[in-house]
């Protein structure tokens, strides 16, 4: 058991602080602006939001890790939890574990507290935030809380005012003067309570520092990487990508389309793709699946697309706040025939610009369809990373030059890429084709073409070379994780515990999910006895598919368990240091 | 438009592809008329493109020489949408059935009316589905029984191609029959030149699966009223209303803003990622 009286060496220098209340509290708010005050006095940091199924008024919270470098997972326990009120608290407790050296700050005001938090013996402060913030005009509970949190952690308070003038400008002076006063008063407040907690922050260095979501940063490695059309249909956790997309793709030169449908996003990035503009769309599962038919499209016309999954919990309508990492067999396997295509992940936050910036290349180069795959757990997260490094591709789709004698837009190459016209170059008209074809796209039932089309539409996956993009490896030792996803930075987390036990573990983050670079991994896996497959799945996806297509160790096991809840890094440390499979 | 230099005929914008569809089959009327007001537009055929879903009637792109996409069933417009988002320049021509069109893409029918971007849509109307063998169609009366699927008939009112899409908004809506190829040929160059979403329900027959639809050359004939084509949608609606569906020509014409992407003040993807900056 973890006993947070010892001290501890295996814990970095890090801290989290959990922020609660019901909707309109502004907990969110609050959160944001403690991320950036904290990366601006030079802190890295990560903050995810935990959200109600309510539009409005439900619960939340806003869960914030801080460490002197940049931070990819939950921790395991909560240094300190605000609670504005507890409204519905029994909805999220569990996904803040508290400890009997958990400190935890509540408004009297607001309710009895709830016997989960009482059963933590953690140090329990009420404070009257509530009243405090009437004694001041404009001022509010959350800003109370704000100043609370700044004195303990030692957060320096003009850094403070400025983050908050700043983002609270647009709502007015007297705003700003009252959210500064409440925070100058929680400030006067915390000093005396006698709570020591600090934020850690970093060596200034010589990287220029940026806060992003997930979801921005897919947006931002799909312009990079050349998209200028995208179509698309709300759906949570994918919108914000796509407003995000929608203020800056008439900046590049592109357009965005709110559709009908995903039937219609997914057509309609077809119909721009052929017209030669590389297009996108994005989606969460229930999406994923209406667009399964128009996937197939782009694989049998070989036009190049990007589709990108922000997963979240299913099947059906599922858990759409939470994260889950179970669409990898729908974006596998999803097609109808025999269809290959490409699907990645980003490993983590800052990894979604260059992993959507490949995607692109993926689909141009290859003519087919490429699905990414986020999570929500990465997409809606927002974190303190260092500005993520620019590798640049060649954008190369081949495309044909005018007067080409007797064009076939799907001749038999040798690595399978044929020569797309677009639209506009003279002579090479002709006319793309999800029914079976032959060479010219003339439709064909032959025995012969659908053979030769087949082989042609999977050759030129497995022959191109994806480079060292497929996975990230670190480490060595004859312990392995392989893991994707959101569950990377909770894997990394658990493999530097490890070290610290003087145990090495070699880490497998795949990026590259299909084709899967099997080659590349046996040579990952050599030497290694012991193997474990960490995913954020129930029916061990993941791992099944990896055993389809390799020979894993004979001491193979599954950390495997479905969202809502977070990998938490302990949990693999634990796996990690046990002798056991 | 961009005017061709060189004289090319309706011949021209054909391919030597042998269309797999029925002898007397209406499609091939809508093929004539189609290639004919290419020609008559003088459209180089590279700057137009036929976008096309599932059916026999959506076979129409490969028997053309101009830029073609057949698609999936029912999704034609979205992929006609995207195109001309894309690329504007480029003269987007869709064309499909009554089944692809009105029934498993009816939600794209409405919204591609709504939406008014500049292309015309084409759907050959034979009120079945051909293709699938003789099934029954949204357009199909509801008491034709010569299916086995719906062997007591449909039990459900027709769809209405031309009111439907009045209330949806199209900005121009016609009727047109396939065999009669100049007068559909006519139509299909005004509706290529109005700007904004044009759309053609073309009454094409299917012999083989609707043998009775021989006799619609004696039942059809031009609108019997004067004052078609209308602006007015209150007065488009009541001829369409009126009219059993057989009576030909312009219905509805309305000036209004065409579809246009949004533009803003152009930015690099340097100055754009500077917003994650500390
Ligand atoms: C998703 C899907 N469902 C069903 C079909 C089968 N299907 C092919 S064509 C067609 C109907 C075509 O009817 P229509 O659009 O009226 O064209 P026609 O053949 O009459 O010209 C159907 C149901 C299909 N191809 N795809
Ligand atoms: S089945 Fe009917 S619609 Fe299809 S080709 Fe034959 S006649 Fe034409
Ligand atoms: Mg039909």
């Amino acid at each position: 058991m973890y006993d947070c009286r010892m001290n501890d060496t295996k814990r970095r220098n890090s801290l989290s602080i959990a922020l609660v209340g019901s909707g309109g509290a502004g907990v969110v708010t609050v959160g944001n602006l403690l991320l950036e005050a904290a990366a601006v006095d030079g802190s890295y940091g990560l903050m995810r939001r935990s959200a109600g199924p309510q539009i409005r008024g439900g619960e939340s919270a806003a869960l914030l890790h801080f460490a002197d470098v940049p931070v990819e997972c939950a921790g395991d326990y909560y240094d300190l939890l605000i609670a504005l009120d507890w409204r519905h608290a029994e909805r999220f407790l569990d996904e803040i574990p508290l400890t009997a050296c958990s400190c935890v700050l509540y408004d009297p005001a607001a309710g009895d507290l709830p016997a989960p938090v009482v059963h933590t013996d953690a140090r329990l402060v009420p404070v009257a935030m509530q009243r405090l913030a009437k004694e001041i005009k404009f001022g509010r509970a959350n800003m109370i809380a704000l100043g609370l949190v700044s004195s303990i952690t030692g957060l320096k308070l003009d850094t403070l005012c400025e983050t908050v003038s700043g983002a609270l400008s647009a709502k007015g002076e007297d705003v700003v003067t009252g959210a500064c006063a409440c925070i100058a008063r929680g400030a006067k407040l915390g000093q005396s309570l006698d709570i020591e907690l600090s934020i850690p922050t970093a060596q200034p260095g010589a990287e220029a520092r940026w806060t992003i979501t997930g979801n921005q940063a897919c947006g931002l490695g799909a312009l990079k990487g050349g998209v200028r059309f995208v179509a698309g249909y709300p759906i949570t956790p994918a919108s914000e990508m796509l407003e995000w997309l929608a203020g800056r793709l008439p900046r590049t030169g592109g357009c965005l389309i709110q559709a009908e449908d995903e039937l219609a996003s997914v057509n309609m990035i077809l119909g721009a793709s052929y017209g030669g503009v590389p297009a996108m769309t994005v989606t969460s599962g229930p999406g994923l699946a209406l667009m399964t038919e128009g996937i197939g499209l782009a694989i049998a016309s070989e036009t190049p697309i990007v589709v990108i999954d922000v997963m979240r919990g299913g099947p059906s309508t599922g858990i759409p706040t939470k994260s889950e990492q179970t669409d990898l067999n729908i974006a596998l396997y999803g097609m109808h025939g025999e269809a290959p295509h490409v699907v990645v992940a980003p490993v983590s936050i800052p990894d979604s610009v260059f992993t959507v910036r490949w995607a692109v290349n993926l689909a141009e180069s290859l003519q087919t369809a490429v699905i990414v795959l986020s999570d929500q757990l990465l997409a809606q997260s927002r974190m303190v990373a260092n500005r993520p490094p620019d590798v640049g591709f060649v954008p190369r789709r081949v495309t044909g030059q005018a007067g080409v004698e007797n064009y076939r837009r799907y001749a038999l190459s040798g690595d399978g890429v044929s020569a797309m016209a677009i639209p506009g170059t003279t002579g090479m008209n002709y006319t793309a084709d999800g029914l079976e074809h032959d060479e010219r796209g003339t439709p064909s039932t032959g025995s012969q073409d659908h053979l030769q089309q087949l082989e042609k539409r999977a050759a030129k996956l497995t022959g191109f070379d994806y480079g060292d993009h497929w996975a990230d490896v670190e480490g060595d030792g004859t312990i392995a994780v392989v893991t994707w996803g959101s569950c990377t930075g909770a894997v990394k987390e658990a493999i530097r515990r490890a070290g610290e036990h003087g145990v090495p573990v070699r880490l497998i983050a795949l990026r590259l999910l299909a084709p899967l670079s099997t080659r590349y991994l046996e040579q990952a896996l050599e030497g290694v006895t012991r193997l474990l497959v960490v995913e954020q799945t129930f029916s061990r996806q993941l791992y099944h598919y990896l055993r389809s297509q390799l020979d894993l160790p004979q001491c193979t096991g599954t950390l495997a368990r479905p969202g809502p809840l977070p990998l938490a890094p302990g949990e693999v440390t634990e796996r990690l240091l046990a002798e056991a499979c | 438009m961009n005017p061709l230099p060189g004289n090319l005929q309706p011949k021209d914008f054909k391919s030597d592809v042998k269309p797999v569809w029925c002898p007397g089959c209406g499609d091939f009327g809508v093929l004539n008329a189609l290639t004919k007001a290419l020609a008559s537009l003088k459209l180089p055929p590279e700057q137009v493109a036929l976008i096309s879903g599932i059916g026999c009637s959506s076979r129409m792109p490969a028997y053309t020489s101009v830029y073609g996409f057949h698609g999936i069933h029912g999704r034609a417009l979205a992929v006609g949408a995207g195109l001309k988002a894309a690329r504007p320049d480029i003269h987007v021509v869709v064309t499909g059935g009554d089944g692809d069109g009105f029934s498993i893409g009816g939600n794209h029918f409405l919204h591609a009316c709504r939406r008014n971007m500049d292309m015309t849509y084409i759907v050959m109307d034979n009120e079945v589905y051909g293709m699938t063998k003789g099934q029954a169609s949204p357009t199909t009366a509801p008491d034709w029984t010569a299916s086995e699927f719906t062997p007591s008939g449909t039990h459900a009112r027709a769809f209405q191609p031309a009111a439907i899409a009045l209330a949806a908004g199209a900005t121009f809506i016609a009727r047109a029959f396939s065999g009669q190829p100049n007068t559909l040929a006519q139509m299909i160059v005004m509706a290529m030149q109005h700007p904004g979403f044009a759309f053609i329900q073309v009454l094409s027959p299917c012999p083989t699966f609707r043998p009775e639809q021989k006799d619609w050359k004696k039942i059809v004939r031009p609108f019997a009223v004067d004052d078609l084509p209308t602006s007015d949608p209150a007065q488009a609606a009541l001829h369409c209303q009126r009219d059993d569906g057989m009576s030909t020509g312009v219905i509805y014409v309305e000036a209004r803003p065409v579809w246009r992407r949004s533009k803003a003040q152009e930015m690099t993807v340097e100055d754009i990622e500077q917003e994650f900056q500390l």
